[in-house]
């Protein structure tokens, strides 16, 4: 099953349960999605449940809103991430506070679908991540979906919560292959021990997990340690309970996100590791991120810009090395 | 219309699809990637619209190769920017959707649709203040027209009286989606009218497309304020090279594909301008070969530095102490 498959998959079983279900955004009834998620819902479900809208971000948010107010469950989709800019006012101002300031009397079961990231070669308007703008804000849930099995149930959670969730996505993972486990009920808002280890815990998630993944064996090699990875998962709220009980025992951390450097989100870890954990570390914590450059459009200055495989190997080697680690 | 302005229309129209089809054939082989967005069928649009509008500034889309060549950038820089290479226009940073060059009052090649339309609000502005006559034009698709960017701008650029051309390229589509699905009419001048000077124009005859143009730049010198300009046309390809374009019928695209702007202003030169069919194949082969010189260029130029990753993010930063 491929991810894209997979929250498809999430959104069908929804909206066959519960008919207040509705998706809406551009291109996702009759063309199907513009990265296929939505593919042949609208034939199940018909245009009424299905909606087309036109350019119009701000809109697909603050319609979503309404809707919720009035007693639907919408699953906005933005297209890419960096068109949702254009929905911030909806999203910041309006979906996060609405419960707040009417003391509770507003209950706003919706769910933004975010496709972010460095694809291949789409340039500075559309390779951003808005992960670190997002969870600052008080009323927001955030997730993350790294994989298969996390973006099927995760998904379904953050449609049928009465909460607003933000729902992020990798737009290089929409291909990725992997299993649903059907059987096991997960906790969305807990972060994943993906690989247990003994010197080192490295944290990630979204498209940056499977990176560190394929840097991990080398990492172990040549450094002769072990590395505990931990896929986060849930960027607001932050499980930290998981990531002590790995620093406890680790007494290391490297943080790796694709997003700018200043001002990303890795630096929310790495400073409650400073400030919690300061007495369990044995190394300064490490963070990877990307160049503070727009994305360029040139393959090699495009990779240049954010972390790969290679260069969290090594990095991560010389850090190591550094540290005694 | 001259005939040297007839022929250099055609050629550049020529010359566009020459460009796009080469484009589309190394997107293929792997040498052009992320977003291509072909104008093909919307040349004699694309190519006449820059033509008329000669001077003052353009603002436009990701949708612009054919726009930015027959503004005047050379194919080669143009085809250097598609393939990534440090020649490009943009210094292969860019790429296909970001193609500026303000020596030709070009300022993209913005990918965010409907953003470009209130910089151009803006830049008509400055352009009133500095009392300079040219006035700015604003390309965006029919998409573009219902987002609240575009509402904003009407409004603005109407209560302000302001040197803006807006041409609207409708070609019926946003991405797989047909404008009557998301808009309550077919024809997006509606939106404007109660704001500005409105004008229809077939898209696909480049002759009429350069008079409506020539004729809305000297409403907007009058003093007149905005005028909405809209061109009905048809892109051929799919959104993007990516888009298998499957939701539009064999029937929709013939019927698309029977108004060509090339075909229909190559008969007008050989009727009506007396140029002989053999001309017509002399300028169609110097396109071939100015394309295929600019791939050739494209194809052989070297890749940025690393270094250049860091650069063009700030304007030369000096001191910034102040007493
Ligand atoms: C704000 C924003 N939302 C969505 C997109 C994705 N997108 C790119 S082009 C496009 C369709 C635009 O259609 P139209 O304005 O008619 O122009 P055309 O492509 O037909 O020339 C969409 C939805 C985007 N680039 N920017
Ligand atoms: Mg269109």
């Amino acid at each position: 099953m491929l991810y894209r498959e997979a929250l498809n998959k999430a959104i069908d079983k929804t909206m066959e349960m519960d008919e207040t279900v509705v998706v809406l955004g551009e291109d996702v009834g009759l063309y199907g999605g513009s990265y296929r998620v939505t593919e042949g819902l609208v034939a199940k479900y018909g245009e009424r449940r299905l909606i087309d809208t036109p350019i119009a971000e701000l809109s697909i948010v603050g319609n979503a809103v309404g809707m919720a107010i009035g007693g639907l469950r919408p699953v906005a989709e933005i297209m890419t991430a960096n068109f949702g800019l254009l929905a911030f006012d909806q999203i910041i101002n309006h979906m996060a506070k609405y419960r707040y300031m009417s003391a509770g009397k507003i209950t706003l079961p919706m769910v933004v679908r975010f496709p972010q990231g460095v694809s291949r070669q789409l340039a500075a308007q559309h390779s951003e991540s808005y992960e670190q703008m997002l969870s600052a804000v008080p009323g927001l849930t955030v997730l993350a979906a790294s994989d298969v099995n996390y973006a099927y149930h995760a998904l379904q959670f953050a449609i049928m919560s009465d909460d607003p969730i933000i729902f992020i996505e990798h737009e290089l993972l929409y291909n990725k292959k992997g299993d649903i486990d059907f059987e096991t009920a997960i906790d969305p808002l807990k972060a994943r021990v993906v690989k247990e280890g003994q010197d080192m815990t490295i944290v990630s998630y979204l498209k940056m997990l499977d990176d560190v993944m394929e840097a991990v064996p080398e990492i172990e090699k040549q450094l002769g340690k072990s590395c505990e990875v931990i896929d986060l998962c849930s960027l607001n709220p932050i499980d930290y309970e998981t990531l002590e009980t790995s620093l406890k025992k680790t007494g290391a951390i490297v943080v790796v996100e694709e997003d700018h450097k200043t001002g990303g989100f890795g630096s929310q870890i790495v400073s409650w590791a400073a400030e919690e954990m300061f007495y369990s570390l044995d190394a300064p914590p490490l963070r990877l991120a990307g160049e503070d450059v727009p994305i360029p459009y040139n393959r090699t200055l495009e990779l240049a810009s954010i972390p790969t495989p290679e260069k969290i190997a090594e990095k991560i080697m010389a850090w190591g090395n550094k540290n005694g680690l | 219309m001259n005939k040297l302005l007839a022929e250099e229309i055609y050629y550049d129209m020529v010359l566009g699809r020459t460009f796009e089809l080469a484009a589309k054939e190394h997107y293929m082989g792997g040498d052009i990637a992320g977003f291509l967005h072909l104008d093909i069928g919307q040349e004699g649009f694309s190519v006449a619209a820059m033509k008329a509008f000669d001077k003052g500034d353009v603002f436009t889309t990701y949708r612009e190769h054919v726009m930015a060549i027959a503004r005047g950038m050379d194919p080669k820089d143009v085809m250097a920017e598609l393939f990534g290479k440090a020649a490009g226009i943009s210094r292969g940073r860019g790429g296909s959707m970001h193609l500026f060059d303000p020596s030709h009052f070009f300022y993209g090649g913005d990918a965010i649709v409907g953003g470009q339309i209130p910089n151009a609000v803006g830049c008509a502005y400055a352009r009133k203040y500095q009392g300079r006559e040219d006035g700015v034009m604003v390309v965006f698709g029919d998409g573009a027209t219902n987002g609240g960017a575009f509402f904003e701008s009407i409004n603005n650029a109407s209560t302000q009286k302001l040197p803006l051309l807006f041409l609207c390229e409708n070609n019926g589509y946003a991405i797989g989606t047909k404008i009557t699905r998301v808009a309550p009419f077919e024809k997006q001048a509606k939106k404007a009218e109660p704001y500005m000077i409105t004008r229809e124009v077939d898209g696909m005859d480049a002759l009429a497309v350069y008079e409506s143009v020539r004729e809305a730049q000297s409403l907007i010198q009058d003093g007149h304020g905005p005028v909405f300009l809209e061109a009905m046309t048809c892109r051929y390809e799919g959104h993007s090279v990516a888009d298998a374009n499957t939701y539009r019928s064999k029937e929709e695209m013939q019927i698309c594909k029977g108004k060509d702007s090339i075909d229909r202003m190559e008969q007008l030169l050989l009727s009506q301008y007396g140029i002989t069919p053999d001309a017509i194949k002399t300028i169609q082969k110097r396109a071939q070969n100015c394309v295929d010189e600019a791939v050739a260029f494209a194809a052989s130029a070297v890749e940025p530095e690393l270094a250049e990753l860091y650069e063009d993010i700030f304007a030369e930063r000096k001191n910034h102490a102040v007493s």
